[in-house]
């Protein structure tokens, strides 16, 4: 009985961590090309889920509204590289940030001005409920919907990985990643690059946003889903699809288990704060994360 | 012509020191000293009063604040409000709990709960820099908010952690109408604000700026980084937290710590970016503007409306504001880092030379 | 002329056997040496013979494997450059280090951070010590930007000052802190034939009128020869001569090493 719940919690918390990887991959993305801490990766999120289901909800087919919602992504994503980044090219990284932030607003704005500001429900298929055989036999509950959904994450994560180790394009990320001057002085098209990673940062929005949008529905909360994702990237390093990944599982099993173990001696509602202060605590003892890279400061 | 600083000498260092050594600025700052503390109470309306005026000066203590920290020290914080959920809370119960507690004094209690909660937070600014600080500011910003939702002693033990601010009495005098709160929180903040000045001119504030700016070198020279970094979050915090006393007792009456959440730390940072960052002027401007714009954008929809027939939502109305101002901070961002305050300085170098172009 | 009138007292800094390794990378290897003071001591040798690393644990930047520093009769080998400040010791760095958002008085008067005693609470309010305070430490300041002829340039923030006047700026901001040792690394660097006579100059004139001690770390040979009383020569982290000028130009190894054929 306690073992069985105890499987349930932790597997619900490490399928709630997978959602929270979904999104840090977006941030890693942008991260490791263009050294820009995305801020606004939650609204592209909400963005890219509002845009699909609003579309779908006026009579869309399925599969078009997906096409036209990507299109859109990776429009969004050259606009914002081409108006927003690139003016601020050489500035300090906390100016980026800052710039993001306010893109954050602009796009939340955006979004609720165009498709309005209800909340809406979102169906793909596959329900949220509990798999049958597994809650006959053993009593546990793990819900099909968190099944899918690490499915479509670790094939977007396999994808990825190949992308990056295995095609041209995924080189040159890395380079640009790496060393801008000198990806440009081996002729590397840096506009390009940065354009194409933008828009598969969108992609990986869209996926996020419709996997978020089953479990919780396409409301404004959805934005502040991307500051979840920073205890993640703290734990996974910015850097790394792996410690994004690693990271999640990591921060959304935690978070479960403390809000249902310790929860009851402090009253509950420790699920607000718990994952912060993890990686608060990772901070101060290592503050380039599992898989980061150790920053030396020269004088 | 009228802006000349011809014969205008400093023939001592002390005179070079002056917080506004040109004739002309001095003459400035007096006339609107004289306009917010004697003209303004007279004339203003109690909507000027009670919902601009007031809330405008809270937000510039705020943002004084966060300024401090982010804009001199160079420590970014997403916590401010957290700081003021400190500052308003505590400043309640020591009204509360603390028999015959003149006002200013629980005003001055929350302010220093608040930077103790400041230092406890900024802890780990010795070891983590930029926007990994931001995140543990973040977690503050959570703790605090579940914290004093979750304790009732907070809150006295009321239903959703809601707190009503008590009458305020100096010397007798009872502070009920706009005007009084709008002068009490006129003489706390200018009072502020000019122990801020005098605080970044000195030793004090070369610290923050040379931490800001290298603080490899900083250690190097002989500057004390802890003790550094960690005074600017507790002074940063103290006029976060007098700041948020001032918004229970002065402007909203009744809080709740939901009141002080992760948007309105988000506002105050907007505040100084698009006001100036390291810029004592730059937290009013951007405290200004951020108050001001909201109602501006909601005057110009209802002309508009009224002039088209047509009926502008005010969802509508909300959305806008959110891009406009994220466009504003992406824009001054690019174009003028430096934000307002530095406009503000360009456009005094222009009126120098006027009528002359060079 | 000048060194004549000097007077070179006894060793105010020795360097004990340090060595000192970054992962495998081995950048001091029992480096011995001593500053006497009054003297001007010049550290040379190829690029990355250690030369900014010997710097670096002088003043505690960091701290080696092995050996020990002597300074006024301490010796210590985990000193941090918090303390190695407060004892005395000033310095600059190659690659500038000053506060790009300060004006050069600003960041001059930085340098007399550890002789301000007022608290915050004081220079808040202003009237009073404070203001005493600051207008003592601007007097004692002004004399260094007087001797340094950076009068007008004051109020410039340094982050728009060209590369010889940052320089300059910042060995004033190391001077007012009044040191006993100064450290210098490349003070030069970067700098065309008249601005290079110009730092001599001052560097000289802080020896003489001061009488710091100084160390300096220099590419130049024609200012080593000129201004230095005694030369230590690096390569690759091992120190293969020590004396005065002239002994160091001839010595073989050093013609290997770093001269070239002597002319």
């Amino acid at each position: 009985m306690e073992l069985a719940f105890f499987i349930e919690v932790l597997a619900g918390g490490l399928l709630a961590g997978v959602m929270y990887s979904l999104v840090a991959l977006g941030f890693v993305l942008i991260y490791k090309a263009s050294g820009v801490f995305n801020f606004a990766q939650g609204a592209m999120v909400f963005f890219a889920a509002l845009t699909f289901v609003s579309l779908v909800e006026r009579g869309m087919n399925f599969w078009l509204a997906l096409v036209i919602t990507l299109a859109v992504m990776v429009v969004l994503g050259l606009a914002i590289e081409k108006v927003v980044l690139r003016p601020l090219v050489n500035q300090a990284p906390i100016t980026l940030f800052m710039a993001t932030i306010g893109l954050t607003f602009v796009l939340e704005g955006l979004s609720q001005l165009v498709w309005g500001s209800q909340p809406h429900g979102l169906e793909l298929g596959v329900p949220d409920v509990p798999i049958e055989w597994l809650s006959q036999k053993a009593n546990i509950n793990i819900s099909q919907f968190d099944l899918f959904a690490s499915a479509v994450a670790g094939t977007l994560v396999a994808v990825l990985a190949v992308f990056f180790q295995k095609t041209r394009i995924g080189r040159a990320l890395r380079a640009v990643a790496d060393d801008h001057q000198a990806a440009l002085a081996v002729g590397i098209p840096l506009k390009q690059i940065w354009g194409i990673v933008w828009a598969v940062a969108g992609f990986v929005a869209l996926v996020a946003g419709l996997m978020w949008g089953v479990r919780n529905g396409i409301q404004y909360a959805l934005t502040f889903v991307a500051l979840k994702a920073l205890p993640v990237l703290i734990l996974g390093g910015f850097e790394s699809i792996a410690g994004a990944i690693i990271g999640g599982l990591i921060i959304g099993a935690s978070e479960k288990l403390a809000e249902v173990y310790l929860g009851p001696y402090v009253g509950g509602g420790i699920e607000g704060w718990f994952a912060y202060v993890i990686a608060l605590v990772f901070l101060l003892f290592r503050p380039q994360g599992l898989f980061g890279e150790k920053i030396i400061e020269r004088v | 012509m009228l802006y000349r600083e011809a014969g205008q000498f400093k023939t001592s260092y002390a005179a070079d020191q002056q917080i506004f050594p040109i004739l002309q600025d001095r003459i400035g700052v007096i006339a609107v000293l004289v306009l917010a503390f004697i003209v303004v109470p007279l004339i203003a309306d109690q909507y000027w009063l009670g919902a601009i005026l007031t809330p405008f000066l809270i937000f510039s203590l705020a943002a004084l604040g966060l300024n401090i920290l982010t804009g001199y020290a160079g420590q970014l914080s997403l916590g401010t409000a957290a700081f003021m959920a400190v500052g308003a809370f505590m400043a309640y119960n020591a009204q509360l709990r603390i028999p015959g507690m003149p006002i200013i004094g629980s005003f001055i209690l929350g302010g220093l709960c608040a930077a103790a909660v400041g230092i406890v937070f900024g802890l780990p600014s010795l070891r983590i820099k930029g926007f990994y600080l931001a995140v543990a500011t973040l977690a503050c910003q959570f703790f605090v908010l579940w914290a004093l939702q979750r304790f009732g002693w907070f809150s006295n033990y009321s239903s959703s952690g809601v707190i009503t601010a008590q009458k305020m009495v100096i010397l007798g005098y009872e502070l009920d109408s706009p005007q009084a709160k709008y002068l009490l929180t006129l003489f706390v903040v200018a009072g502020l604000a000019l122990l801020a000045k005098n605080l970044v001119r000195s030793e004090t504030g070369r610290a923050f700026m040379a931490v800001r700016d290298m603080d490899v070198a900083a250690g190097v020279i002989g500057i004390p980084l802890m003790q550094t970094k960690l005074l600017a979050f507790a002074i940063s915090s103290f006029y976060c937290g007098v700041a948020g006393a001032l918004f229970a007792f002065c402007y909203l009456g009744t809080v709740e710590p939901e009141a002080f959440n992760l948007d309105l730390s988000f506002r105050v940072l907007f505040m100084i970016i698009i006001g100036g960052v390291g810029s004592i002027l730059g937290s009013f401007l951007g405290a200004g503007f951020i108050t001001l714009f909201p109602i501006f954008l909601s005057v110009v929809s209802q002309t508009i409306s009224h002039a088209t027939g047509m009926e502008i939502s005010h969802a509508i109305v909300s959305n806008l504001e959110l891009i406009i101002f994220g466009a504003l901070i992406i824009f001054f961002l690019i174009v003028e880092p430096h934000g307002l305050a530095r406009l503000w300085q360009i456009g005094k170098e222009k009126l120098r030379l006027w009528p002359f172009p060079h | 002329m000048t060194q004549t009138q000097r007077r070179i007292g006894a060793p105010v800094l020795a360097v004990q056997g340090v060595s000192l390794s970054f992962g495998g990378v081995k950048a001091l290897q029992d480096v011995s040496f001593d500053v006497r003071q009054h003297e001007v001591r010049a550290i040379i040798g190829p690029n990355g013979a250690g030369k900014s690393s010997m710097l670096n644990v002088i003043n505690g930047v960091y701290h080696p494997q092995q050996g020990t520093i002597t300074f006024k009769g301490e010796t210590r080998s985990d000193m941090n450059s918090h303390e190695a400040a407060a004892m005395g010791i000033a310095r600059t760095f190659q690659n500038i280090a000053l506060f790009k958002g300060m004006t050069v008085l600003d960041n001059i008067m930085t340098g007399r951070n550890l002789k301000m005693r007022t608290n915050f609470l004081q220079q808040a309010i202003w009237i009073g010590p404070a203001k005493r305070e600051e207008l003592e430490h601007r007097r004692k300041v002004e004399e260094v930007v007087d001797f340094l002829e950076i009068q007008h340039i004051r109020k410039t923030p340094v982050g728009r000052l060209p590369y010889g006047l940052q320089k300059r700026v910042e060995l004033a901001r190391a001077l007012a802190a009044e040191p006993e040792v100064l450290l210098l690394d490349e003070p030069m660097a970067g700098m065309n034939m008249e601005e290079k006579q110009d730092m001599c100059r001052f560097i000289l004139d802080v020896n003489d009128q001061y009488g710091t001690t100084i160390v300096l770390i220099e590419h130049d040979m024609g200012v080593v020869m000129d201004i230095s009383d005694r030369v230590v020569v690096l390569d690759y982290g091992r120190k293969i001569a020590d004396g005065t000028p002239a002994e160091v130009r001839g010595d073989q190894r050093v013609i290997d090493a770093y001269l070239g054929v002597a002319h």
